[in-house]
């Protein structure tokens, strides 16, 4: 028998509250997190992107106050570039 | 290196000796033409030379070749296949160099839409290469009448050939005292064919250096008159070891002296609809470069920093992906260092402009010691190979040995990569002083790898070898007992015979097939998936990394069959783009070369049958190779480099994703276990992970398991002749 049955939900809803999810990969969150936060924390320094928050298309100019919360599903997609 | 930007009008004069070196000349053939313009992209005829029985011959472009292969690098295609047999190897005089612009080329509404396409029996690979190349050559060529021109034969001595549209004549000249180096030769060649100071700009010439005459590496070098510099600048047919059997011909040079430019000499179905597209993405660029990919500026050296910043520069022989100096030759060294403010365009009407100049080069090394000369780039292939991948960050030596490479006429691609494997069988004990006749090739020993360039130039030492190759080089060191087979294989960057471009493909499968699963061999112009699989994850299956695989090299053999640039495809941006479906294939600018072929040809051009016309040319190609008895999935297998850590060393370099990968993809708990077993067991799981891939990729392209055209597709594509279905049949398809 589980000794604490809603351990893992309740894990997944403390993570949530911690994290977000980047291209599919984890990423610590704090307070206040912009996009450009986002980018700094993952190097991401490729100019031709495409970042969406939820879903919601981020314009490029928007990126230094675009908030992020916690638990948020972020999209940055890289075109291509190069010769 | 300094931080003033030089005077750069100021470099060495090559010129004095000029009138000594026309009076040397002999014409050997003289031969009239009528001069023409094309109609609707087309001239409908092409120019054949045999330079054993110095014979010039006309030919008609028939209404079918324009309609299976279209032009560029289809044309090559059929002209080759045509004139070669299965065993003609690329030192027999039937080979031939192949150069046809397209029928976009020469356009001026639009960037990047200049190029000229080359095709030939590759010394390295054995199969047909194919090159996309700026300068002035090909679209001036099909201004005085012409869709293409084959040169077969081998001269008997050092010849120009000179195509004069305006004078009608075609000349086929001895040329025994001009230096074959390309920055002399081409500036002495275009101030002694041209009439006039105004007249330079409309003499382009194609010559490759002393490095392309005791190599397998050797490129060709196409000129354009870069008026403000005062100086005739060089785009490079790079790949494959085309200059090789240039000067194998015993052809010094080609000059092509055609009409003054204007808007349509084309003679477009739609001139209208041309400027329409070509107008909005000129606003594109000037409005967005700056903030998007800088190529105004810096070229494609503004990857530089990118790559490292994404561990996909290759460091060390593609060991690693970044390293703490890779700021020592990113953009913004570059950005000092090119000159700013003048035009770049490697063709009239590129807004692009990204043929970045570094003008003021003092010479160092070599027989140019001392002089003062414009180095053309570096780019980012030159920035990543040449330096980094050797472990060499230092900014002016790669000036040196890219101007060297470039005026030898030395494949700046192949050199790096092949000069990094040399560095890394002299780390593993492979090499050693003895076997290099005394060169020290520790990482970063950026005076080893010019000596290695001046050896090739002179045709003797360790150059000898090392020109041959990164095969070759793995074959000699194993019958000599230098060298595992097995590690050379691993390490040895290289597939079908060619030398990989400067990826590092190792964490992107799709990469992986996007180098090993190219016809020529493994040149990032059919495919750069490594964002969209790697970072983004947007190809999570083995079939959607096949829809990636069939689409883009698709898409982007179709620049090669019309005489355009990939760049101003994907290194500008819409600002709209990423509100569009499928945001990475650009779709405004895929409707704007709809709109651009369908203007020039009258032809409506959609997207989809942008696919197919490429579909036909890629499909004959592959077929091509097959009649050279490659072509098969056993010529698809790339180096493990390619694909996963072959070292220790490297496995430890990025441990954390390998063993995330064990423990979550393979199911295998990697604690406690040795470096080698985990090494094994990633090997494994990577390269099942490749062959099926393979397995995706081949039935998305109507291929066999083995990677063979079925009957089905090559008739459903129109390539179904005899031969080609003999050649499929005997194979399997």
């Amino acid at each position: 028998m589980d000794p604490n049955p809603g351990a893992p939900a309740a894990a997944a809803e403390a993570d949530r509250s911690t994290r977000l999810v980047v291209n599919g990969d984890p990423l610590d969150w704090h307070e206040g997190m912009t996009v450009r936060d986002v980018l700094k924390a993952k190097n991401y320094i490729f100019k031709l992107l495409i970042i969406t928050v939820n879903g919601t298309l981020i314009p490029r100019g928007a990126y230094d106050e675009a908030p992020v919360p916690a638990g948020a599903d972020v999209k940055v997609v890289h075109l291509i570039s190069g010769g | 290196m300094s931080t003033t930007t030089p005077d750069y009008t100021v470099r060495t004069n090559y010129t004095d000796n000029l009138e000594e070196m026309r009076a040397a000349h002999k014409v050997l053939l003289e031969v009239p033409f009528t001069a023409s313009e094309p109609q609707r992209g087309y001239n409908m005829r092409s120019l054949h030379i045999d330079l054993t029985t110095l014979t010039v011959t006309e030919k008609k472009v028939t209404q079918e070749m324009v309609d299976t292969f279209v032009g560029g690098r289809g044309f090559g295609l059929w002209y080759l296949w045509n004139a070669t047999t299965p065993t003609t190897k690329w030192n027999d005089p039937e080979n031939e160099i192949v150069i046809s612009p397209g029928p976009i080329a020469g356009i001026t509404q639009y960037p990047g839409t200049g190029k000229s396409l080359v095709v030939s029996i590759s010394p390295l690979t054995d199969i047909p290469i194919d090159c996309n190349v700026g300068g002035y050559y090909g679209p001036l060529l099909k201004f005085c009448g012409f869709d293409a021109l084959e040169l077969q034969g081998k001269a008997d001595r050092e010849v120009v050939i000179l195509v004069d549209g305006p004078r009608g004549v075609i000349r086929i000249e001895e040329a025994p005292l001009e230096p074959a180096d390309s920055h002399i030769c081409s500036e002495i060649f275009t101030h002694m064919y041209a009439e006039g100071p105004t007249d330079l700009k409309n003499v382009s010439v194609v010559s490759a250096g002393k490095g392309s005459d005791h190599s397998l590496i050797g490129c060709l070098n196409f000129s354009f008159y870069d008026a403000k510099r005062k100086a005739a600048r060089l785009k490079q047919a790079g790949r494959g070891g085309v200059g090789t059997v240039f000067r194998d011909k015993k052809l010094k040079a080609l000059v092509v002296r055609g009409p003054v430019i204007k808007a349509d000499l084309n003679h477009v179905a739609d001139r209208a609809r041309i400027q329409k597209v070509g107008s909005v993405i000129n606003k594109e660029i000037h409005d967005l470069d700056a903030e998007q990919c800088n190529m105004k500026r810096q070229g494609t050296a503004h990857l530089v920093e990118v790559m490292d910043a994404y561990d996909l520069l290759p460091v060390n022989n593609f060991q690693y992906g970044n390293h703490p100096d890779t700021k020592n030759i990113a953009s913004w060294v570059w950005d000092k260092r090119f000159t700013q403010g003048i035009p770049d365009g490697c063709w009239y009407g590129c807004t692009m402009s990204c043929s970045k100049g570094a003008d003021g080069h003092v010479v160092k090394t070599g027989p140019y010691k001392g002089d003062i000369v414009t180095v053309d780039g570096p780019e980012y292939e030159n920035a990543a190979g040449l330096a980094a991948n050797c472990g060499i960050f230092d900014p002016d030596w790669l000036l040196e040995v890219n101007f060297y490479c470039d005026t030898y006429g030395v494949d700046t691609i192949s050199y790096g990569t092949l000069c990094a494997f040399a560095m890394e069988c002299w780390q593993r004990g492979i090499l050693n002083a003895e076997r290099t006749g005394g060169l020290d090739l520790s990482w970063g020993n950026a005076e080893s790898q010019m000596e290695i360039l001046h050896q090739i130039a002179r045709g003797g030492g360790f150059g000898l070898i090392a020109g041959q190759g990164v095969r070759k080089m793995k074959q000699i060191f194993a019958e000599r007992g230098w060298g595992d087979m097995q590690l050379m294989t691993d390490i040895g960057m290289e597939v079908k015979g060619l030398e990989y471009s400067q990826y590092q493909s190792k964490e992107s499968l799709a990469q992986q097939g996007g180098y090993a699963l190219t016809n020529k061999g493994p040149q990032h112009d059919e495919a750069w998936l490594i964002f969209m699989d790697m970072v983004n994850k947007h190809l999570p299956t083995f079939e959607a990394k096949a829809e990636a695989l069939h689409y883009f090299p698709l898409f982007r053999t179709w620049f090669g069959l019309h005489g355009l640039c990939k760049l101003p495809w994907n290194d500008i941006e819409p600002a709209n783009n990423a509100e569009q479906a499928e945001p990475a294939k650009v779709p405004e600018h895929v409707y704007n070369y709809c709109e651009i072929a369908s203007g020039v040809t009258g032809l409506e051009v959609t997207k989809e049958k942008i696919i197919e016309q490429s579909e036909k040319v890629y499909n004959f190609q592959r077929v091509f190779n097959l009649r050279r008895g490659y072509g098969r999935r056993e010529h698809d297998w790339p180096p493990y480099r390619s694909v996963g850590p072959v070292t220790p060393e490297e496995y430890e370099s990025r441990a954390e994703r390998y063993d995330k990968q064990m423990l979550e993809e393979i199911g295998v708990d990697p604690a406690g276990k040795p470096v080698e077993e985990k090494i094994a067991i990633t090997r494994k799981y990577r390269e099942d992970r490749y062959r099926k891939l393979c397995d995706a990729v081949y039935k998305r392209r109507g291929w066999t398991t083995d990677g063979v055209p079925t009957m089905e597709t090559i008739t459903k594509l129109g390539i179904a002749f005899p031969e080609v279905v003999e050649l499929v049949q005997k194979n399997g398809g």
